[in-house]
């Protein structure tokens, strides 16, 4: 039988979803199909979709998946969920939003759980995204974890990112913070019906109107009122489907796809360095036990993290001097 | 170092709104430490099957407490089967009479919880009778 990184790039789900679990679980083969597979990515658009808890955005995912196959064109989505501290355990919940795809060919949704990764993604998106990428989907919709202020690793790896707000989070010294607020390409605001929905809007107009964009790009907002008027919800989520399409054109007429994407090979670069590196370093303090010897140190103050880690680097990084 | 974590999809097929118990079920796996894809109410085997096969869980648990297991659990593991996925251990629960059990066996269901079963006897056998990315 062919390998799975081949099968996956011949459209095989069975393949495409079990290299994404090796590449999860980490397992040593996983190494061997992202070489084979990453000169072969590039192609698919990527979407972010990022915003609080209980934002919507899985109801949007999933009505954007409509849109998107009303274009004649397919989807793979990435759905990021919280996996416990404390247990290990998740419970990932974002595909029960989109179930009615589960049985059309050109929709791919896998669910992942963060496994301790910060910043909102896990840390398979990346290469989750190469997969979806050379099974042929046109368009890749990663949604992120429901995030606070901060977690916006999702502009590493997506050319368009939908921050998803709601009437009801705060004022507009919220609307002027740095982190979640400055990364949109495309603001949702959604239950835009809701108290607050046109205060909301405003000042994150105002927030957009304060600010200037180098690319030549000002973030759209797009209202999105309650899923439970399937009508005008469907058609403002065709609307935002517009939108994604116009800011890809946007990046690909004003030649700024690389900028993205330098981000996201930067991204990697760093990962894949983590891994190899130190990832195998503390590995070998932990199985010789030094790992603990220096636990004690620092609990006994006979020694600090700062002495430690130069006595480390001293030992295993002989090259670098 | 490679992580082996039990991923199992949860999901209830036909027509039987009453979720409580797979809800509970969901926190129980959740709190084991299994990565657990809850998909809800309403569900058609082919719907659980292609479900089971894109997120590539190791075992699928079927809830169903309107009597129609006997039609429904035999054809998810039969859809399965025909996708190549037969390594995909399907589990059922749900008000199932002594008498339909041995047939359910046949059909391929690898184990089955009936009223009075304990949340911690499930967990047990799913961590006795799992394997990883098998």
């Amino acid at each position: 039988m062919k390998d799975l990184s081949s099968r996956a790039m011949e459209g095989d789900v069975r393949a495409a979803s079990r290299l994404i679990r090796n590449i999860e679980d980490n397992v040593p083969e996983m190494a061997t199909a992202m070489k084979h597979i990453f000169p072969h990515t590039g192609k698919a658009h990527v979407i972010g979709i990022t915003g609080a808890p209980g934002a919507g955005k899985s109801t949007l995912t999933d009505e954007l998946i409509v849109a998107i196959r009303k274009k004649q064109q397919t989807v793979g989505v990435l759905a990021v969920d919280p996996t416990s501290p404390f247990t290990g355990g998740a419970l990932l919940g974002d595909r029960i939003r989109m179930l009615r795809h589960a049985c059309d060919e050109g929709v791919f949704v896998r669910s992942l759980a963060t496994r301790g990764a910060m910043g909102g993604l896990s840390k398979a998106v990346g290469d989750g995204i190469h997969i979806l990428d050379v099974m042929g989907k046109d368009k890749i919709i990663v949604e992120t974890v429901g995030v606070g202020q901060q977690e916006v690793d999702i502009i590493n790896h997506a050319h368009t990112v939908i921050v998803v707000l709601v009437p009801g989070m705060g004022d507009d010294v919220q609307a002027i913070k740095a982190g979640l607020m400055e990364i949109a390409d495309i603001f949702v605001i959604n239950k835009a019906d809701r108290d607050g929905g046109k205060k909301l809007y405003k000042e994150t107009k105002n927030m957009l109107e304060m600010g200037h964009f180098e690319d030549g790009w000002e973030p759209p907002i797009v209202m999105v009122e309650s899923v439970l008027q399937p009508h005008t919800f469907a058609e403002s989520v065709c609307e935002l489907c517009d939108q994604i399409d116009a800011h890809y054109k946007h990046l690909v007429d004003k030649n700024l796809l690389a900028s993205r994407f330098i981000r996201k090979v930067t991204t990697e670069l760093n990962d894949s360095l983590h891994m190899a590196i130190f990832d195998k370093v503390v590995e070998t303090l932990v199985n010789t036990g030094e790992w603990d010897k220096m636990l004690g140190l620092l609990m006994r103050k006979e020694s600090d993290p700062y002495t430690l880690a130069e006595g480390v680097a001293e030992k295993f990084l002989k090259a670098v001097k | 170092m490679a992580s082996d974590k039990i991923r199992i999809l949860l999901a209830k097929p036909g027509l039987d709104g009453h979720d409580r118990g797979a809800k509970v079920l969901a926190r129980t796996f959740r709190d084991a430490g299994f990565e657990v894809i809850y998909t809800g109410c309403h569900q058609t085997p082919e719907m659980i099957a292609a479900a089971a096969i894109q997120e590539d869980v190791d075992v699928v648990g079927l809830s169903c407490l309107s009597g129609a297991h006997n039609y429904l659990y035999p054809a998810v593991t039969k859809l399965l089967q025909e996708h190549g996925a037969e390594d995909i251990s399907v589990i059922g629960g749900g008000i199932i009479p002594d008498k339909d059990m041995q047939g359910l066996y046949d059909a391929g269901l690898k184990a089955l919880f009936t009223p009075g079963a304990t949340l911690d006897s499930i967990v047990e056998w799913i961590n006795a009778n799992i394997t990883p990315r098998k």
